[in-house]
């Protein structure tokens, strides 16, 4: 835990009262509605936000305290703005060199040709912003922010503005910046999807408060959540992909708790592949390393709706993907004529919802062993 | 095909002195108040931006008349620096320059402010996580996307120095070789009955501006393009 931080803000029409202690590794999602304060506190951590009132430590660094405040210039942060802020009078590379050129040699930590190369830049130096498009300038703008080599990345909805090709363009790299770089990053979204694709942890802000934060699994299927009272109910597993897992009629296998899982190997993000079976030959990818047999850690995400339980294991099936449970509680649904069951499996958390005349029917009860037949995975 | 007498050529140095000067001096001193008014949030910024405006709606000959007052011997300003043994700056050429000044000054904040609001708010946020400090984000990203508000600030200042009628003939009097500036000498032509010399002066005035407008609006087009390619 070594970002600390504690604000106060009051505004005629919002108040911000959020007191954090943040993990300093993985990405840190600030999740709510518009208007629960979550751009805020990021531009409060950035200290953005002149007015606000409060104490903000970073590992062994105070950058708020009573009267005093550290000029934004100089934290060592990295920030990339909900819609592409690059400088409209610079090209890309004179862009990317602006912060670059800023830190002094000594500090930096990474390299100016390895981000190009990470984000896939190499072809677009030569361009001014006004001729990329939506999901080019988010890259170009996250490479800024890199160069800079920051202690913090800060990203405020970069998704948001964009449409879902550029999203698309864009998610793929922020999911291989976790894996690459060793760099905390706190997040803010208002988007389930980005959520249980890159978040490690999760904070829930409403109306200026932080109504829970935890680990994602726990809070995705914490009951006192509004998360699982949604049709989008769904926990995201963490499974190993064995780089010599893929079976001849293309099918990757994973393992959860022990457990199999298969899924198509075409829905294997490349990253995750093994060289040699890499799908399309991607430059700014290949040099990614091999996947180890111990496994790369994958994420998982199923819905709770896609969850079919069984009181014994089925044999004359069609599907794949059966996993061993254990129901924990089982809970009304805001639809009732469903109830929504937690599963444990092992240390993890599943989610399955069914109907009420199915418990009543399969006889369901807390601590009772069944199956759970997935009909729909998600990778991440 | 012009033949100029020395008083012509003397007039049209003092215009072009009159209108390098005061545009020099007041993009200088404009900077500063154009920036604060593009950003602070402060209440007597529109008292400011009113005052700021007022040469724009005042006849030429009320500011010019109040700046004699001032300036001349007896008033408040001129009465001073004659204490001092500086002299009072009734008809002289420092007082057309400040009567200039005061007669452009819209004219060159309200570019500079227009620039500077669009080149502030996220870029200077942007700047500073980008580690830029306050000093080093105006050099390097204000300046250079304001540049378009400067060119237009200076060339109205220009401009409207060279066309300055009212004023300089209440604050400056009409002394040939000291305070005498074309527009003047084309009315004392006028006056005279003598065309033929209004003629020269005027049409010298016209190909001038039209020239420099030009080159100017040539230049900035041409970087403009550099930006995009």
């Amino acid at each position: 835990m070594s970002l600390q931080l504690d604000f106060r803000i009051h505004r005629a029409s919002f108040e911000l009262n959020v007191q954090l202690q943040l993990p300093n590794k993985g990405v840190t999602v600030l999740f709510g509605r518009s208007g629960s304060g979550k751009t805020t506190l990021l531009r409060c951590i950035a200290g953005l936000e002149y007015q606000a009132d409060g104490k903000l430590r970073f590992n062994n660094q105070i950058w708020q305290k009573k009267t005093f405040c550290l000029p934004v210039h100089q934290r060592p942060l990295g920030y990339v703005f909900q819609e592409a802020s690059l400088f409209p009078h610079l090209n890309v590379l004179k862009n990317m060199q602006f912060g670059w050129q800023r830190v002094h040699e000594n500090k930096r930590s990474v390299q100016f040709e390895e981000v190009v190369q990470l984000l896939g830049l190499g072809t677009l130096l030569n361009r001014y912003p006004s001729q990329l498009s939506g999901g080019q300038r988010q890259r170009v703008a996250l490479g800024c922010a890199l160069l800079t080599s920051p202690e913090l990345l800060l990203m405020d909805e970069p998704m948001a503005s964009l449409d879902s090709t550029s999203k698309a363009d864009i998610l793929p790299f922020l999911e291989m910046l976790k894996e690459r770089l060793q760099l905390p990053v706190i997040y803010v979204t208002h988007s389930m999807d980005e959520v249980t694709r890159l978040a490690d942890h999760l904070v829930y802000l409403q109306n200026g408060e932080v109504l829970a934060q935890g680990p994602l699994q726990q809070m995705l299927t914490d009951p006192d959540l509004p998360f699982i009272s949604t049709g989008q109910a769904s926990t995201v597993l963490q499974a190993q992909l064995k780089s010599s897992a893929i079976t001849e009629d293309y099918l990757a296998e994973l393992t959860v708790e022990g457990q199999r899982l298969f899924i198509s190997q075409q829905d294997i993000p490349r990253n995750h592949l093994p060289r040699n079976k890499q799908l399309q030959t991607n430059t700014h990818l290949a040099d990614t390393k091999p996947s180890g047999d111990a496994g790369s850690p994958i994420r998982v995400r199923v819905m709770a709706r896609d969850v079919v339980l069984a009181t014994s294991p089925p044999q004359q099936i069609s599907l794949l993907n059966c996993l061993q449970v254990r129901v924990m509680d089982i809970r009304d649904d805001n639809n009732p004529s469903q109830s929504l069951v937690r599963l444990a499996l092992g240390q993890q958390i599943m989610l399955a919802r069914i109907s009420r005349r199915s418990i009543t029917r399969l006889g369901l009860k807390p601590d009772q062993q069944v199956y759970a037949l997935i009909k729909g995975i998600a990778l991440n | 095909m012009w033949s100029l007498t020395p008083a012509d050529l003397s007039a049209l140095w003092i215009t072009v002195k009159l209108a390098v000067i005061s545009t020099l001096l007041l993009i200088l001193l404009c900077a500063p108040l154009a920036w604060w008014l593009a950003h602070s949030k402060s209440r007597a910024r529109v008292i400011i931006e009113a005052l700021v405006a007022l040469p724009l709606v005042l006849p030429p000959t009320v500011m010019g008349f109040y700046l004699l007052l001032l300036l001349g011997p007896k008033g408040a300003v001129g009465g001073f620096l004659e204490q001092l043994g500086v002299g009072h700056l009734a008809f002289s050429f420092s007082g057309l320059v400040i009567g200039s000044m005061l007669f452009s000054l819209p004219f060159v904040v309200q570019p500079l402010q227009n620039a500077f609001s669009e080149a502030g708010g996220r870029v200077l946020e942007v700047a500073a996580t980008l580690r830029a400090s306050p000093w080093d984000s105006f050099i390097h990203v204000v300046l250079p996307l304001s540049r378009r508000g400067f060119i237009t600030a200076g060339v109205l200042s220009f401009a409207h120095s060279l066309g300055e009628f009212g004023m300089i003939l209440m604050i400056g009097g009409n002394i040939p070789g000291r305070t005498q500036v074309a527009s003047i000498a084309i009315y004392n032509y006028v006056e005279a009955m003598d065309y033929q010399g209004a003629h020269q002066l005027s049409s010298i005035l016209v190909l001038s501006s039209f020239t420099l407008l030009i080159c100017i609006f040539a230049l900035n087009r041409q970087a403009k393009v550099t930006q995009i390619h």
